[in-house]
């Protein structure tokens, strides 16, 4: 017997939103409190430790976290075209800004995967000192949170676009929920970038 | 109106936007990073430095997130998110205070 989940293309006409929608802001809402609870525990962390680098740039390779943030920046550019291209109703241009947005994914991965060699290299390890519990801790879970969304986006890049046929709607809806989860990442780098590797 | 009722005339006149934001992001990424070579004091780097990332924040969430044009519903959830957000960065305060 299939479930049909009401209102998942069509908005609520009481939240005026589809539920789909209603739930990835939701889940976005728990994730800001995620990353919140994070971003409280470094301002503690910081103004009390007594090993703290005087600038992140003195232990953090800086040119290439600059390079990343334009990746994520580019990717969430490419991400909201991918949705844009699905209202105008072309497959083909979605497939192709959707594969942008996974290959300047994995930019941002393999970047990440150097940063972290190289500090693994110097032994520089979580229990090194809190700065380094802290660095790994935050821009680990941001890069899980990295892995999920290229996941998510290669499914509906390939085999989860044959909906794009039969739901149109309910697909370009899937867009715009998993474009709203990639900015969201996008958004949380954004605040990282200065805080661990310019401040 | 939210974005997932927009027609196609409509998405063709927000894609100019898209690349508007993503050039004064670029340029924002560059500033964030000149702050950092000028070696201020760390309050005034603090400040300015998150300045900046919440002025890149809020065109993200504005203009790709489409939070300019969106529902009640969701403003409502964000609002109540938002003053939780606040009082988890007030916390770092209190410990200095010594609360107890």
């Amino acid at each position: 017997m299939s479930v049909i989940i009401p209102y998942i293309d069509k908005p609520n006409p009481v939240t005026g939103v589809t539920n789909a929608k209603l739930g990835i802001w939701l889940f976005l809402a728990s994730e800001v409190m995620l990353f919140g609870a994070l971003f409280s525990t470094l301002i503690i962390l910081r103004s009390s430790a007594t090993d703290w680098p005087a600038h992140g740039s003195d232990v953090l390779n800086v040119p290439l976290a600059t390079l990343n943030t334009v990746f994520l920046i580019t990717s969430s550019v490419t991400i909201v075209l991918s949705w844009a291209s699905l209202k105008m109703k072309n497959l083909m241009k979605f497939k192709l800004h959707m594969g942008l947005t996974v290959l300047l994914s994995f930019g941002f991965l393999i970047i990440k995967y150097f940063e972290y060699s190289s500090k693994f290299h110097h032994e520089h390890y979580p229990s090194t000192s809190t700065f380094y519990a802290v660095y790994f801790t935050m821009t680990g879970l941001h890069g899980l949170h990295v892995i999920g969304g290229i996941i998510t986006n290669l499914y509906l890049m390939g085999p989860g676009s044959k909906m794009w046929k039969t739901e149109p709607e309910r697909f370009t809806g899937r867009i715009e929920c998993a474009g709203l989860y990639w900015h969201f990442v996008d958004l949380v780098w954004i605040f990282l970038f200065p805080a661990l590797y310019l401040l | 109106m939210s974005h997932g009722e927009m027609t196609v005339e409509e998405v063709k006149k927000h894609l100019r936007g898209y690349y508007v934001v993503f050039g004064a992001l670029l340029c924002l990424t560059i500033i964030t990073v000149a702050i950092s070579y000028l070696h201020l004091p760390i309050h005034l780097a603090i400040l300015l430095a998150m300045a900046v990332a919440s002025v890149k924040g809020g065109l993200v969430a504005a203009y790709f997130m489409h939070l300019i044009s969106e529902k009640k519903i969701i403003y409502s959830m964000l609002w109540l998110t938002l003053i939780l957000f606040i009082f988890l960065m007030l916390i770092p305060i209190f410990t200095l205070h010594g609360y107890k």
